[in-house]
């Protein structure tokens, strides 16, 4: 919402500065976004006259022009036609800044001739688009500033400009009085009175307007008067330069009337060509499909239940939004139907953002408009017209009635004490009810026709506090809620989403946050890009799916630093992954991708290609951090992004998954442009099993004092048989004594044939009672061959 | 005996490696040795020279072993340093790579924030990012036809044909944890709920995600300025020095009386320093409950009262950490991952101080 100082002090008594109204806006919270001084950027600027002119010697088109100026007499040449002696003028000296042509003077040298400064053009002093001849002012005086010239004689020019973010809720602020009732309650100057002198009758109108019964609802008030004889043109200058201040364009004067009162008073208007217009006007429902030029002459087809306004012709307008083309007012119309209707702003807002128009009617309809101020808001345009541009008013021509807004809330002066901790007299609470325009009335509120907002007492207290002004508020400490030390807050899954992302990165990976949306061929590749799962309007393509998983995330992040030359990548992520649309249908991870090489070539020769065991080896740390238990089942079958036989699935029984590790399928690397090897991890923090136990205290130290002794077995098993199926069958042999099996050794092939390999385990065993002797470990060898080679079919190697 | 002495002696200093000591111990003390043979001769003498001379061979033959044993040590230890000097490494080499962790600006920030506000009792609640119609706008207060709405720029996800249903959305803000701790715990309350929030919007200030904190407090006294008062002490402690704020009304529809709120900075050559200067800056947006609000999460507005309050996590991390650029955050840059990252074991908490 913009306006100037002038359109302001038009509703406002008031001496404030613009930096002094400006402050006190924002505090209101009518929050300044911008204000534009011309006089700021014209203040260096001052009058002089010209009291010699004559030709450049070595240039046809240049004066020698010598000025009289506050700072005496200066030479200065100029290539204006208009220059001449005894003329009046704006001049510029070295040192000033000339803003139409973004340029700071100096001491100047045209054609051998010396030159102290230049006299002004409007486009040079960004007045206007003039650039004909310097500016010949028909009065003042030398060594004038030329601001305070203007301020006298055109002070449109140097009106300053004052833009204001509008919140949601204040309507009524979208007109200029609403503004200067703010700042009066405030005390920042006197609202002054609004009257108008109607427009008396003058003729009887065959005109009517009729409301459908179904439509009253949306539109309970519609009046109007027809103006005859009228004669449009261009707006008297004042008005222009006002639409013009504030980024509007002056169009013809029955068009910049409707305007004017838009952001004047907050009163929509619409004014029809009555001679366009074929029999009477009816506001009803659109039965949906019908179509309309509108006055941005682009053709809209209505939805069904929209509110319109239809004659003979059909549909002329579409009601509080925008006006119809074919109705709309011309230079040559001279009879005019004037329009003042309320419309209901939910209605409003509906139909608006079905056919996405975004007008400054509808913007005032949906935020409020004050339904009373509807008859007089009318009256208001009425006398302008004819004022201005002549023609003869019929009746008030009137359908339905103002709406029954009435209602009082009850004002207690200490809820503001209570609520917002400031202590305001209610004598003064009072006081700025009432200059907001609340009629008081015992402790009854009673709330003024333009504040649709206040919808109950606590809107009355962010009244009083809002005008009092919340600077004035002193903090008061919180007392804690339990004396004493406060206790730990997070939860025991907040405790160790955060034990994994540092141990992720102490482990050497660097934290991302990637965004939650992904493209369409990366979320299909790990199981997504499903309807459910993609936006109705995102931002771009590249963004239109819920991501199913982190690890696309991370792997475009991925692609992104290798085109940057970072080829081998360290790269986690901790959020949530979505397996749906719906709310809760999403699931936490902790996901990392190891990518190229461990590290940079170096002289150790310690730099490999990352594989399957880096990932694993992380997720395990990753997963004990979290207090997984140490002892799980690693299942296949895990999900199609991962190497189909480089793969595991960290579980707790079949359906319970803890997390996934694995080398990338390089099918995946290829579409999603990563250069290898690549493997990675998913991790589900919300599957870890909390402890069962909830003490701080450990168990008790079992340790014995016997020697343990270590044994080492080879066995010669299939390929297929897993390494964990043959260390469990070796530790299940005896769980008393055995206390550890470490897999050392893997060999295949050779001379072992086809489709065999040998595993070498070294198994620990940690006596209790007494010392082992040689046939207590021969027992347990035996027993532990014979285990092993019944679960996994293999065979002592000899 | 003296000669013998000096003899044996003088060949042990002169051995230049453990096989001449060795020869040297057998002439000696071997079996047929000089000494073992003077040894042997003992029985032939007189008990009186017995006397004398078995003490004095004894003797003899203990310095000629100390002698061997220093002289084979010494020798071992000239073996070693002579080893010791052809194994030089240039240990200005570099060692072999270790990958170096970082946490993420709005991982660290959020930790941050949730010790500070843990100590004045706040737990953390959280809520779903896809979030329902219901908890994202009506519940809060805004209708659906409600213009603030509008003005979101929400992200809605796609419904099926047909669907009466409204879309779910892409929650806006974390307010509607709001009414999900609420919901779930009744009042008295303290809670923030860290998290992403989604908005339709990409350009030089805005990210289409973003992360933002809630803060929700209900009691049967809070006012707003114990609000004022948590939110100063709480950009203090966060920023490491004494921050003035600013109340400035505002509207959300959420909250009643509602109040933008400023902090005290200083702009220079472009970079804004929190916490000094006289310029105003803002930075969060809170208010008083509206009493709509909590009616719809089920407590009674007559009973409880008290504030709610939402701050950008990357906003406050840009102002501390002096990061320029908010699109950076969701980019994955290594260059900007390693500069504006943290070490995984630079946990904050409060006795330790939040950042170093």
């Amino acid at each position: 919402m913009k306006f100037t100082l002038s359109w302001l002090k038009q509703h406002l008594d008031t001496a404030a500065s613009v930096d002094e109204i400006a402050e006190t806006l924002t505090d209101l919270g009518l929050e300044v976004e911008g204000v534009e001084n011309p006089a700021a950027r014209l203040s260096t600027f001052t009058i002089g006259k010209v009291i010699h002119a004559e030709q450049h010697p070595d240039a046809d088109r240049l004066r020698v022009c010598k000025v009289q100026t506050n700072e005496g007499e200066l030479q200065i040449v100029c290539g204006a036609p208009n220059a001449r002696e005894g003329i009046t003028v704006v001049v510029a000296k070295p040192g000033d800044y000339v803003p139409g042509i973004d340029v700071t003077l100096g001491v100047g040298n045209i054609r051998g001739i010396e030159s102290r400064g230049m006299m002004c053009s409007e486009r040079e002093l960004e007045l206007s688009d003039e650039h004909n001849g310097i500016i010949e002012l028909a009065s003042g005086n030398v060594g004038q500033t030329f601001v305070d010239w203007l301020a006298q004689n055109d002070p449109a020019k140097v009106d300053p400009v004052i833009e204001i973010a509008i919140t949601p809720n204040r309507g009524d602020a979208l007109g200029v009085r609403g503004i200067a009732r703010d700042l009066a309650a405030r005390g920042i100057g006197k609202l002054k009175p609004l009257t108008v002198d109607p427009v008396p009758a003058g003729f009887t109108s065959d005109l009517t307007v009729s409301i459908d019964s179904d439509t009253l609802d949306g539109c309970p008030l519609f009046v109007g008067r027809l103006i005859k004889g009228v004669k449009n043109g261009p707006s008297p200058v004042w008005l222009q330069d006002r639409l013009r201040a504030i980024g509007l364009r002056p169009i013809s004067f029955l068009v910049d009337v409707t305007n004017y009162f838009t952001y004047d008073l907050n009163r929509p208007l619409h004014v029809f060509d009555a001679d366009k217009v074929a029999g009477n006007l009816r506001v009803h429902r659109a039965a949906g499909g019908e179509t309309i030029v509108a006055l941005d002459e682009k053709t809209y087809t209505l939805p069904a239940g929209a509110m319109v306004i239809s004659d003979d012709n059909g549909v002329e307008s579409i009601a509080g939004i925008m006006g119809g083309d074919h109705s709309g007012c011309t230079d040559d119309t001279v009879n005019v139907f004037v329009e003042s209707a309320w419309w209901d702003p939910v209605q409003i807002a509906l139909t608006g953002r079905a056919l996405k128009i975004n007008s400054d009617a509808r913007y005032r309809f949906e935020r409020g408009v004050d339904a009373a101020f509807t008859p007089e808001g009318l009256e208001h345009a009425v006398r302008m017209i004819v004022d201005i541009a002549g023609g003869e008013a019929s009746e008030v021509i009137k359908a339905g009635d103002v709406p029954n807004h009435a209602r009082a809330y009850k004002l207690d002066a200490k809820r503001v004490q209570s609520l917002v901790g400031m202590d305001i007299p209610e004598s003064e609470q009072r006081q700025t009810l009432t200059a907001l325009g609340f009629r008081m009335e015992g402790d009854m509120a009673h709330v003024p026709s333009w504040r649709s907002d206040v919808l109950g007492e606590a809107d009355l207290v962010e009244e009083v506090a809002r005008i009092a002004s919340l600077t004035k508020l002193v903090g008061k400490p919180l007392p804690r809620a339990t004396a004493g030390v406060p206790k730990p807050v997070l939860t025991p899954l907040q405790v160790r989403t955060s034990a994994a992302r540092r141990t992720t990165a102490s482990l050497g990976y660097n934290e991302c946050v990637t965004y939650s949306f992904i493209d369409e061929t990366a979320a299909s590749l790990f199981g997504g890009g499903d309807d459910a799962r993609k936006l109705e309007n995102p931002i771009s393509a590249d963004m239109g799916h819920m991501r199913p998983d982190l690890l696309p995330g991370l792997l475009r992040a991925a692609a992104r630093n290798q085109a940057r030359g970072f080829m081998d990548l360290a790269l986690f992520e901790v959020g949530t992954a979505f397996h749906g649309g719906a709310p809760e249908q999403q699931q936490l991870q902790v996901a990392g991708i190891l990518v190229g090489r461990t590290g940079p070539k170096d002289v150790h020769g310690a730099s490999r290609p990352v594989d399957v065991f880096d990932a694993k080896a992380d997720a395990e740390a990753i997963l004990s951090a979290m207090g997984s238990p140490a002892k799980v089942q690693i299942l296949r079958d895990g999900p199609a992004w991962f190497h189909p036989g480089r793969h595991g699935r960290i579980c707790l029984g079949p359906k319970k998954v803890l997390g996934i590790f694995g080398e990338l399928h390089p099918k995946i690397l290829r579409d999603l442009d990563i250069k290898g090897p690549a493997v990675a991890f998913t991790l589900f923090p919300e599957e870890v099993p909390l402890p069962k136990n909830v003490s701080a205290s450990r168990p008790a130290m079992e340790i014995s004092e016997l020697q343990a002794v270590e044994r080492d077995f080879a066995f010669v098993v299939d390929t297929t048989v897993e390494a964990l199926t043959l260390v469990n069958a070796a530790a299940g042999a005896d769980k008393a004594l055995i206390e550890d099996v470490r897999v050392f050794d893997e060999f295949i092939g050779g001379s072992l044939g086809e489709g065999k390999k040998s595993l070498a385990i070294t198994v620990r065993l940690q006596p209790r009672e007494a010392t082992l002797k040689d046939k207590d470990i021969e027992a347990v060898s035996a027993k532990i061959v014979e285990k092993v080679t019944k679960a996994t079919g293999g065979v002592l190697r000899g | 005996m003296e000669e013998l002495r000096n003899k044996y002696l003088d060949l042990i200093a002169r051995a230049a490696d453990e096989a001449t000591i060795e020869d040297v111990r057998v002439a000696a003390l071997g079996k047929k040795g000089e000494v073992a043979l003077k040894m042997r001769e003992l029985g032939g003498m007189s008990p009186e020279e017995r006397q004398i001379m078995g003490p004095a061979l004894n003797a003899l033959k203990d310095e000629i072993n100390t002698a061997l044993t220093a002289k084979k040590a010494a020798l071992a230890d000239a073996a070693l340093d002579e080893r010791l000097r052809s194994e030089w490494l240039d240990v200005s080499l570099p060692v072999r790579p270790r990958r170096m962790g970082t946490i993420h600006p709005i991982s660290q920030v959020t930790e941050e924030v949730m010790a500070i506000l843990a100590d004045m009792g706040f737990a953390v609640a959280e809520g779903p990012q896809i979030e329902s119609d219901w908890y994202n706008f009506d519940a809060l207060n805004m209708p659906s036809h409600h213009s603030a709405r509008a003005e979101m720029d929400t992200f809605y996800m796609k419904t099926p044909a047909g669907s009466k249903e409204p879309p779910a959305v892409l929650r806006t803000h974390t307010s509607p944890v709001q009414i999900r701790a609420l919901e779930k715990n009744g009042a008295p309350i303290r809670v923030i709920a860290p998290g992403r929030v989604y908005r339709a919007d990409y350009d030089q200030t805005h990210t289409p995600m973003f992360n933002q904190v809630e803060g929700l407090c209900i009691d049967k006294n809070v006012s707003m300025a114990n609000l004022k008062w948590v939110l100063e002490e709480f950009l203090s402690a966060y920023f490491g020095k004494r921050v003035k704020t600013r109340f400035r009304a505002s509207h959300f529809p959420f909250t009643e009386p509602s109040a933008e709120v400023d902090v005290q900075c200083q702009w220079n050559n472009g970079y804004v320093t929190v916490g000094e200067g006289n310029d105003w800056l803002e930075i969060l947006g809170s208010g008083m409950v509206h009493p709509k609000v909590l009616q719809n999460a089920g407590v009674d507005p007559k009973e409880w009262q008290g504030f709610a309050f939402g701050i950008g996590i990357d906003r406050i991390a840009m102002l501390k950490y002096g990061i320029p650029d908010l699109r950076a955050f969701f980019d994955s840059d290594l260059r900007w991952l390693r500069h504006y990252g943290f070490a995984a074991l630079d946990v904050p908490t409060l006795h330790g101080g939040l950042s170093r």
